[in-house]
């Protein structure tokens, strides 16, 4: 049996690099360090079926054809349609990202990741107000007080709390002691029983909150007995704790940037942030769900100026998110064939963005049969990156990590594949 | 391939050649005697102006706060684009201009050395990774060291020699060039939410001042015998009265002697966009500029070299590690604040900003880099930069080598344009100094190749330097930039030719093509073994504990440089 160690985890944003991994007959067998989502990951306990070679739908019924076929079919798709989409991105590397911006530029498409559909209003609201955020060291050598609002990271992030939370800093010897947690969350969640004080408040009254708190922390008072169904007296109390801070960190999850006022509830709670700095030190860190959503936002940003939902059909980039999103594009049946790439939106997009799908042509480049390759005309199986391929990926608050590769795959990576389209769309164009 | 630069008018003030008619010849990328006239491609310069390619020491162009200030910023990206065309990839941006974009930018205008100024260690893969998208221009990134846990606890105790070890194991650990200061002790305070004043102050636990942590690192570069001085951000950045601290920070490494093992600086301090650090007054009602008081200080000295930083008077974005400082500028200007503290190392804040012209303060900004640029009789003590995108985008520089060329347009400026305590509060409308095509290939050529240790092939026309050579359509025989200026602003924003690396990648000022990918400079450089695997060891241990991530895992591999230039300082 083979150890590998310091192999990063390719499941959540928190994007753990210390597991080790066991390796027999080239297939990882058991894991130390990893959460129990991140060791099904690795040693494939999640029962998906993987794809060993492409296929594509003949009348109806998918038949296995070569990588080269693929490609080649892909690339007629995307350089035929006039305003191809091509969507998710979050669970592979930057080389790929890079790569799938070159694409989307050369076919004039519009190109756009999960963080639509999950902490989308994030970016919209750091784009009115700011972004004041740390890396996750300064979390655990400095934080005395920490909030997560709008997450449940004992389910969604499983090392999240004893990384930050429990763990031993510079600053703060002693771990959890040292720090006061506060859960803001409508449920009784396995991390909201761990906080010392649990902000249990009413569905969708996030804005009020903290349009409450920030009142308080600028020096008003309270006229009403409770505001979201808090307590005053428990919220008096809460932003004492805050003012108080030394050092203190929001997480803030997707039970605040979809609860109702979207990136309304951020853009405040944002400002609430900023506010605290007038007593201490206080930064805030979104919690990303897939482990390189952050990525995709980066490697669009610095090619392109802009994070997501970027549309080249000028030939230069445009943003408009609302028009330029996955959904707007498939909802408003603007698509017209679309490529997806590390992610399951026949699993998670509204029925009227599946109709769309449904109705045109559908590249999944994608390792495990999902509801959106049942939906797909072309599947495309790559090596899984953090195991069978190497690249780039982004902590949840930009800290990029070089991914491992732990085995050996006869599958080429998403880059090689994307690499190969765009090679090949560059060839049909040219022919034209 | 071979070419020849036929009959053009050359300013290399490596060489001292002063605007003589030349021809320049190249083969496989390079600066030779001779070539073969029959074979070479000929490229006529005759009415022209040949220098070598601009170099830029000092901006923000790759890494973790640039592309926050690219994604925090749509409304910036929409003021610029750049469309996609064979060969070329599109991009937007006006002050924080995309990667692609910004490589053609920078070749456009006859540059193909930029370098990127500030690395927090820990992110420094993610600057790589924008390096990498970056084409044409040679680059390099400087990481940021003056509010290193490692670096204030090493010189806490004394102890030079593992720090040393600590800066040569960092820099190869993050592929980066310079030991990079920025506002040292105040930004390990701003992780308390606090700053130091002055050079005195102590960091908070730490207890070091500014002044033990410049000297420290000042005396660490020379035993490592780096290309370049330590590169020096002073505290108190943009607070009136701040010039006293900034003389009093350039006294500080005074004494100490230059030894680089490649390159021939004479100066052990470069301190950059030193316009900000220019201050008197005590509030922005009574602040005056005391532009005068440091170039006086920069005449008699020759331990130091200096960049401007030089306000634009457009609207842009601010970034620095100055992480302090930032919060100041959103508490005055309100706008958005973008801010990133990275355990162990640094921090940096992001601000949007309006230097509008007829506002008083950006008026008297403006004022001091032309001062500053003016009243410094040596160019070869300062190099041309915007600090950019902070005192304006880097796009701007054809207009700040107009300005230096010509007292008429700054004085339409100043009458017109500016408000009136430009003229109350410094002297700018009293200096009539030109500069000379000569003097400005030094404050963009020779004077940033020698300082940053890279002049033996960058930043001069002779034979074995790189062919980075770039042809400007302006004739010095027939035209004055001191009345033609808005030619000579035209002529270097569009380049004629531009060779990189004896590639003409840029033809009347459109990118044709994108040659070979740019060098990454780093440095290579180690001092005794012993100490040196002592103080590895000892980051380790550290690393297990205050780290988020491991140790192993923390270099900068070699793929992510795809054209990796080491550049040795002292080695075993
Ligand atoms: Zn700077």
């Amino acid at each position: 049996m083979e150890i590998v160690k310091n192999v990063v985890c390719p499941f959540c944003g928190t994007l753990c690099d210390d597991i080790i991994c066991k390796v027999e007959n080239n297939e990882i067998v058991g894991t130390i360090n990893a959460c129990r989502i991140g060791h099904s990951k690795f040693v494939h306990t999640e029962g998906a079926m993987r794809y060993k070679k492409p296929m594509i739908r003949k009348d109806g019924e998918f038949m296995e054809i070569s990588y080269d076929e693929a490609i080649d079919k892909a690339a007629q798709i995307l350089a035929e349609s006039k305003r191809p989409l091509m969507y998710g991105w979050s669970c592979t590397e930057c080389e790929a990202q890079a790569v799938g911006m070159e694409l989307a530029e050369e076919t004039k498409a519009v190109i756009d990741n999960t963080a639509s559909v999950c902490h989308g209003p994030s970016v919209l609201a750091l784009q009115d107000v700011g972004y004041p955020i740390c890396t996750f060291g300064e979390v655990k050598n400095r934080a005395d007080v920490v909030v997560y609002w709008g997450c449940n990271p004992m389910h969604a992030h499983p090392r999240h709390l004893s990384r930050h939370v429990f763990a031993r800093g510079f600053f703060r010897e002693r771990g959890r002691p040292d720090r006061t947690l506060i859960v803001v969350d409508p449920r009784e969640s396995d991390t909201a029983k761990l906080a010392d004080i649990h902000l249990q408040l009413d569905f969708d009254r996030d804005y009020e909150l903290l349009d409450a708190m920030r009142a308080v922390l600028l020096g008003h008072e309270i006229h009403y007995d409770e505001v979201a169904g808090i307590p005053k007296e428990l919220i008096y109390e809460a932003v004492e704790v805050l003012k108080k801070a030394q050092f203190g960190i929001l997480f803030f999850g997707m039970g605040i940037t979809h609860s109702r006022g979207k990136h309304r509830n951020i853009d405040i709670a944002i400002m609430m942030v900023e506010d605290l700095n007038d007593y201490g030190k206080f930064t805030l860190i979104p919690m990303r769900g897939h482990y390189n959503v952050t990525g995709f936002n980066q490697v669009a940003t610095w090619q392109s100026g802009y994070p997501f939902c970027v549309d080249f059909s000028l030939g230069y980039p445009r943003y408009n998110p609302g028009e330029t999103g996955a959904n707007d594009q498939l909802q408003n049946k603007e698509a017209d064939a679309m490529m997806v790439i590390a992610s399951d939106p026949g699993a998670h997009f509204p029925q009227r963005a599946l109709e769309t799908m449904a109705e045109i042509p559908v590249i999944a480049i994608e390792p495990h049969r999902t509801p959106t390759t049942e939906m797909a005309d072309l599947i495309i199986p790559p090596a899984i990156v953090g195991m069978e391929a190497e690249g780039t990926a982004y902590r949840m608050e930009g800290v990029p990590i070089r991914m491992k590769k732990v085995v050996d795959s006869e599958l080429l990576s998403d880059r090689e594949i994307l690499e190969k389209i765009v090679e090949r769309v560059k060839e049909i164009k040219a022919s034209k | 391939m071979e070419h020849i630069i036929k009959n053009g008018i050359v300013y290399d003030p490596l060489n001292k050649i002063d605007g003589e008619k030349k021809d320049i010849c190249i083969r496989d990328g390079k600066i030779v005697d001779s070539v073969n006239e029959a074979d070479a491609n000929v490229i006529d310069a005759s009415g022209k102006i040949v220098m070598a390619g601009g170099i830029d020491p000092h901006t923000h162009i790759a890494g973790a706060k640039v592309n926050v200030g690219r994604m925090y910023r749509p409304e910036d990206s929409k003021k610029d684009v750049e469309s996609r065309l064979a060969g070329k990839r599109s991009g937007s941006g006006f002050s924080v201009p995309s990667t692609f974009m910004t490589g053609y930018r920078y070749a456009q205008m006859g540059y193909t050395t930029a370098m990127e100024a500030a690395m927090p260690p820990l992110l420094s893969r993610h600057t790589h990774e924008e390096f990498i998208d970056t084409p044409i221009i040679d680059h390099a990134a400087y990481p940021l060291f003056g509010n290193n846990w490692f670096v204030m606890e090493y010189l806490k105790e004394g102890d030079v020699d593992s720090c040393a070890a600590y800066v040569s194991w960092l820099l190869k650990a993050t592929k980066g060039y310079t030991i990079k200061i920025v506002n040292p002790a105040g930004t390990e305070a701003w992780a308390w939410g606090g700053n130091v004043h002055g050079i005195h102050d102590p960091a908070p636990y730490f207890d070091i001042t500014a002044a033990e942590i410049i000297k420290g690192l000042a005396e660490v570069n020379e035993m490592l015998g780096l290309p370049h001085a330590i590169h020096l951000h002073c505290n108190d950045l943009g607070h009136p009265g701040n010039y006293e601290t900034t003389l009093a920070s350039f006294d500080v490494p005074k004494g100490i002697k230059p030894n680089p093992k490649t390159g021939s600086r004479d100066a052990v301090l470069y301190a950059t966009h030193v316009q900000f650090h220019s201050y008197g007054g005590t509030t922005w009602r009574d602040f005056v500029s005391e532009a005068g008081s440091i170039a006086d200080y920069v005449n008699k000295n020759d331990h130091l070299v200096i960049d401007v930083g030089q306000v634009t008077l457009d609207e842009t974005t601010t970034m620095t590690a100055d992480g302090p400082m930032e919060y100041d500028l959103h508490s005055i200007n309100g706008l958005k604040w973008a801010n990133c503290d990275v355990e162990l190392e640094t921090g940096s804040g992001v601000v949007p900003f309006l230097y509008t012209p007829g506002a008083p303060v950006p008026s008297v900004q403006w004022a001091i880099g032309m001062e500053l640029f003016l009243l410094i009789n040596d160019p070869g003590k300062v190099c041309l930069t915007t600090d950019s995108p902070n005192a304006g985008p880097f796009t701007r520089y054809p207009r700040v080598i107009s300005w230096l060329m010509s007292n008429q347009y700054r004085s339409n400026l100043i009458e017109n344009e500016l408000h009136k305590w430009a003229q109350r509060k410094s002297d700018i409308a009293t200096i009539e100094r030109e500069y000379s095509f000569y003097e400005i290939a030094q404050v963009t050529r020779s004077t940033p190749a020698q300082v940053l240790g890279l002049s033996d092939t960058k930043g001069h026309l002779g034979v074995g330097a790189d062919a980075d050579v770039a042809v400007y359509s302006f004739n010095p025989e027939t035209q004055d930039p001191s009345s033609d200026y808005m030619a000579l602003e035209e002529a270097i924003q569009n380049a004629t030719c531009v060779l990189k690396d004896g590639n003409i990648v840029v033809k009347d000022g459109v990118v044709v093509n994108i040659g070979i990918h740019g060098r990454t400079y780093w440095i290579d450089t180690q001092l005794e073994e012993g100490i040196y695997n002592e103080v590895v060891t000892d980051v380790e241990k550290k690393f297990k504990q205050y780290y988020s991530v491991n140790f192993q895992n923390y270099p900068v591999q070699e793929e992510y440089l795809p054209r990796s230039t080491p550049v040795n300082g002292v080695m075993l």
